[in-house]
């Protein structure tokens, strides 16, 4: 690699929420394809593996710590979801106008949230 | 072709005309995840439960079975894309690269095989005695 000096492109920068729901995307994304999915092959081998193994995944993702897991889980999706469909907004060229800009990027990871709460209300009671 | 900078080097050699070919994909499968983990949420909410004979009765059925195996590939597909963007981003060593890349490509065709097979598993699997009569 090139040992040429980088443009301080961290350090300079006053946070905004742009920011955040930038690398909240990666952050999501990318941790759901360490997390998520080795979860939702767990789930798949316990299914094919039988009634036993299904049991041990019952056990282990109905313990406090399946809970967090799981609800971890869900918030990325719907995180990533939201931005998601941010950046499909964004890839026709629209919403770059500051202030739209700016709203939509604090009310993307706040969806997300209310999506997360919403499902396990739904799972819950319904 | 000039031997002086990395500009000289590639000017005058055009477009690779394949560059967009995975930004492309990441959305194509984004609007499939959409649509498929639509279906596993709302599946998962409208099952009655998520008890061993429930679910695998449920996998039996055509459509979630196609719904699930379409799942599988695409959100393995897509989270390829996602990480060899994040190691292109940070990791800058040819060779540790090179690794990073194999061991995605090598955890995808692992991840995709297996999860498909373990849902043929269970969509072709015989009802078992205790579902009676509903074979």
């Amino acid at each position: 690699m090139a040992t040429r000096p980088l443009s301080p492109h961290l350090s300079i920068w006053k946070w905004g929420p742009h920011m955040l729901v930038s690398i909240l995307h990666r952050i999501t994304g990318d941790g759901m394809a360490f997390v998520a999915l080795p979860v939702l092959l767990y789930w798949l081998g316990s299914l094919a593996a039988g009634p036993e193994a299904y049991a041990s995944f019952e056990h282990q993702a109905t313990s406090w710590y399946g809970y967090v897991i799981l609800v971890g889980i869900s918030w990325a999706f719907f995180n990533h979801m939201s931005s998601g469909i941010r950046h499909f907004v964004m890839d026709v060229g629209a919403g770059y106008e500051i202030h739209t800009n700016k709203r939509w990027s604090v009310a993307t990871p706040i969806i997300g949230i209310l999506l997360t709460a919403a499902f396990w209300a739904a799972v819950t009671w319904y | 072709m000039g031997e002086g900078t990395e500009l000289g080097r590639v000017r005058g050699l055009g477009a690779a005309h394949e560059g967009e070919e995975g930004w492309m994909q990441q959305r194509m499968t984004a609007v499939g995840n959409l649509l498929l983990v639509g279906f596993l949420v709302i599946s998962i909410i409208l099952l009655p439960d998520l008890s061993y004979p429930t679910v695998s009765e449920w996998l039996r059925h055509p459509l979630p079975a196609v719904a699930m195996a379409l799942l599988v590939a695409n959100v393995f597909w897509h989270a390829r894309l996602g990480l060899r963007e994040l190691i292109g981003d940070y990791v800058h060593e040819d060779g540790n690269k090179f690794a990073c890349l194999l061991l995605v490509n090598f955890a995808w065709a692992g991840g995709t095989a297996f999860g498909l097979f373990c849902l043929a598993r269970v969509a072709f699997s015989a009802v078992t005695a205790a579902a009676g009569g509903a074979a």
